[in-house]
């Protein structure tokens, strides 16, 4: 065990136009902030496949931050509202796993909130700092409530999916 | 995958150089697997660093390139256009944001270095997957709607239409003209408004190539950049514009009077049929439904009975008009700032408090004062006017913005005082922001004209006297914060000079075009700087104030610019439409539909003899929102695909130690 400070590392899914452009932003005007970020550009929130988050968390993530325009403004319309219903699926998901709160974030940024951004994301570090690096399996066998979570699993899942026609 | 990687590292200058190691993240990048170049520069975006790419190109066959610079919104453009002089394909070129995500919000330098590492191997693994694309080039249909018929909108429809070019101008209000029709002089060479503004309104309304739709807006907005389709509704004027030879004998005969809210900022009075102003364009008048007696009860009709041409049509319906656009401009303009929200100044409370647009129809010659200025009794001349600066502007309360015309309406308003009547004028500012062309010096011409200047926010303005010479005056109290004192200074009159602000209905109004809005609700730019008439929605132009608070002239030309764009693009003839969109590979979709209720562009139609989904490209906007959704993984997003994406996230964890069943974690102690 060493005395050195834990540095997680985060993943981030930046929108193109609104949370990518606060990056940006949070840039042009020096605004720091925590570096254990690493960002990935898409084009929507909407395009964050959950595999995308579980990928991450498999490769060794210790957060994923998922970022996108406020709910109204998206610039196609709608779509950031489909990256929260899925991120409401998988934080279901993951918590009945037994990760804990705060390692996945869904966070909304305007291009002009460089400032809601690099906060957003000093926190967000704090916080998974504080919970030390992902130790899943750990905490799944010290999860005496798995069971019942992978019984609760299907109903959350298809109450997160549901589309309708 | 045997790919040959390129990359190359930017100093730019000393703003990535100074905090990040570049020499160590070329030699880092040089040993990541696929890289046979790796070099560091200072100015990547400099013609020789472009030319360095091209050559590597050339030279050493180099097939993907990934430039760790600033963030692709800025030089993304610059990079694919290097490559693709060097005989690449522009979408196998990937850039990593070193500069805005790593050097300029990092302030330890080997942390800096450890994320800029990782960015740029996300970057390499990426890009060897990456795909080579082709843009599509679309028609561009040559008309160009024009929303909003202020100076800005009007000085855009007629760059446009006297290029040879059709315009179609939907204008909210019966007439265009804007706020600037409602000014009487402007700053800072006191031109008449009217005089200068009148002319371009009657070009735009005899404009052969200019269809102009007033009392209309704009419904729904449809396509992409060169081939939109919009949809209009035409109020129902209740005049028929064909039959109307705008006489105004209904104006005269109408026995209504009703208080113009509008065009005479609630200071006059207008007829149930109305035009706002005599120069209106189009003369055509309008009947107000919601005043109008044969609405309200069924009789009158006054209005119909004296017209000569029968043109009155009581039962006209509101009228849908379907328009193929190539390009749009938004030229929206502004609200003003309620001065009601900050009571302190007792604007509606007491009478003698005017607001600005109020203190310009008082000005104007065709107001309702005849251009006399009196208190609110409408005859008494004022001896003593004070000027409120910043009253909703600069203000953290209500918008910190500066409102950019204030100053030099105050000014203004003091020459015109001056000039008219024989009264003080006291202007109390917080800095006097005269930065155009003559406008310091017509600062300084009023101080030489004798107008006062206090420099302080008004803290309050109220009616209790204190002392016998306040009674029955408005006691203006600040702090001079040149003198360092608290001052009482009675005056006669008070003129709020209210902010800008962003029309009620601005974000509303951005949702329909597919623009958005900053927080504060102006039309957001492409760039600040250096793109700041164009949006991020191709096709989409702003113009004048909507884009943010700016005078005239800065109207004028941001119109102007708005419509040398679009000249660009009709003449050119068509536009190249981004290849990243999302397709559907027939033979996995099982065809359940799910991707179709998910795009909010219609961009995916079911194919039922198929029994398959069908994305038509032309409308995808490439969001990926379908790629995410599909559970068949049928769909596939170019240049952001999930093998890409899921390098990419291998990648930036290149250093992290892998969880579950893999090596111990360290166990790290909370601090």
């Amino acid at each position: 065990m060493s005395d050195e400070r834990f540095e997680p590392k985060i993943i981030a899914f930046l929108c193109n136009w609104c949370s990518y452009r606060a990056a940006d932003l949070a840039g042009t005007a020096r605004m720091k902030y925590q570096p254990n970020i690493r960002s990935i550009r898409v084009m929507c929130s909407g395009r964050v496949d959950p595999s995308f988050v579980l990928k991450a968390f498999s490769l060794g993530a210790d957060g994923v931050m998922i970022a996108g325009c406020h709910p109204g403004e998206c610039h196609y319309l709608e779509q950031n509202y489909k990256a929260m219903r899925r991120y409401e699926m998988l934080r279901h998901t993951l918590l009945a796993m037994g990760m804990e709160d705060h390692r996945l974030r869904l966070q909304w940024a305007s291009a002009a909130e460089g400032n809601v951004l690099s906060a957003a994301i000093n926190e967000m570090i704090e916080q998974v700092r504080a919970l030390g690096p992902l130790n899943w399996p750990g905490l799944w066998s010290e999860n005496g409530g798995h069971q019942a979570a992978i019984e609760r699993l299907p109903h959350e899942h298809a109450e997160a999916l549901e589309v309708t026609a | 995958m045997s790919e040959k990687v390129g990359v190359y590292i930017c100093h730019c200058g000393s703003n990535i150089a100074g905090t990040v190691d570049v020499v160590e993240l070329a030699k880092f990048a040089g040993e990541l697997p696929g890289v046979t170049v790796s070099r560091e520069y200072k100015f990547m975006c400099s013609s020789l660093g472009q030319e360095l790419v091209a050559e590597d190109i050339q030279k050493q066959g180099l097939t993907r390139v990934v430039v760790g610079a600033c963030s692709p919104h800025l030089h993304e453009k610059t990079f694919r256009r290097a490559c693709a002089t060097a005989g690449l394909n522009p979408y196998l070129m990937q850039m990593a944001s070193l500069r805005e995500q790593v050097s300029w919000v990092t302030e330890d330098k080997a942390l800096a270095l450890d994320k800029a590492k990782a960015m740029i191997s996300g970057a390499v693994r990426r890009v060897q997957l990456q795909e080579e694309l082709e843009p599509t080039p679309v028609p561009v249909n040559p008309n160009t709607l024009v929303v909003g018929g202020g100076v800005a909108g009007i000085q855009a429809a007629l760059e446009l239409a006297d290029a040879g070019y059709p315009v179609f101008m939907v204008e909210r209000e019966p007439s265009i003209g804007g706020h600037m029709a409602q000014f009487d002089k402007t700053f800072p060479t006191l031109d008449c408004s009217a005089c200068i503004l009148t002319p371009k309104m009657s070009d735009v309304g005899t404009h052969d190539k200019i269809t102009l739709l007033s009392y209309a807006e704009v419904e729904e907005v449809t396509g992409f950049v060169g081939n939109f389709h919009v949809r209009i509704r035409k109020r129902a004027r209740g005049v028929d514009e064909k039959d109307c030879t705008g006489c105004g004998i209904c104006i005269e005969k109408c026995p209504r009077k009703v208080v113009d809210e509008v065009f005479e900022a609630g200071m006059g009075y207008r007829k149930a049929i109305y035009r706002p102003f005599p120069q209106a364009v189009p003369k055509f008048p309008v009947i107000d439904r919601a005043n109008c007696t044969f609405y309200e009860r069924g009789t009158c009709k006054a209005c119909e009975k004296f017209c000569p041409t029968n043109a009155i049509k009581f039962d006209q319906e509101d009228s849908f008009l379907d328009l193929d656009i190539g390009n749009i401009i938004l030229a929206t303009g502004w609200d003003l700032f309620d001065a009601r929200r900050l009571s302190q100044f007792g604007y509606g409370r007491l009478a003698n408090v005017f607001t600005n647009l109020e203190f310009e129809r008082l000005c104007n010659a065709a107001g309702p004062t005849d251009g006399k200025i009196v208190l609110r009794d409408g005859v008494t001349e004022p001896k003593s006017i004070a000027l409120v600066h910043c009253v909703g502007s600069r203000d953290k309360t209500t918008n910190p913005q500066c409102s950019a015309v204030c100053c030099m309406a105050a000014l203004k308003f003091g020459h015109l005082v001056m000039e008219k009547t024989q009264a003080e004028v006291t202007s109390f500012y917080i800095d006097i922001r005269a930065p155009h062309k003559n406008y310091e010096e017509f600062y300084d011409r009023l101080q030489d004209e004798g107008m006062h200047f206090v420099r302080g926010r008004v803290a309050e303005v109220t009616d209790a006297a204190r002392r016998p010479e306040e009674e029955g005056k408005l006691i203006v109290q600040v702090e001079d914060t040149l003198v360092g004192k608290q001052r009482r200074l009675p005056f006669d009159m008070v003129v709020l000079m209210s902010g800008l602000q962003p029309r009620a209905d601005a974000k509303e109004v951005g949702l329909r075009f597919g623009i958005s809005c900053s927080m504060d609700g102006w039309f957001t730019e492409r760039h600040p700087k250096l793109d700041p008439v164009a949006t991020m929605t191709d096709g989409i132009f702003i113009a004048g104030v909507c884009q943010g608070p700016k005078d005239i002239p800065d109207s004028v030309a941001q119109g102007a610019a708005a419509a040398s764009r679009i000249q660009g693009m009709i003449a050119r003839g068509t536009v190249m439409i981004e290849p990243v969109v999302a397709t559907i590979h027939e033979e996995h979709c099982s065809g359940c539909r799910i991707c179709n209720n998910l795009c909010p562009f219609n961009a995916i139609e079911f194919l039922a003899e198929k029994g398959v989904s069908y994305i038509n490209a032309a409308l995808c906007k490439g969001c990926g929102t379908c790629v995410a959704a599909c559970p068949a993984q049928a769909i596939s997003g170019a240049h952001f695909n999930n093998q890409q994406i899921n390098a990419e996230i291998e990648g930036l964890l290149y250093d992290a130690v892998r969880g579950n069943g893999g090596a111990p974690k360290p166990v790290a102690v909370p601090a």
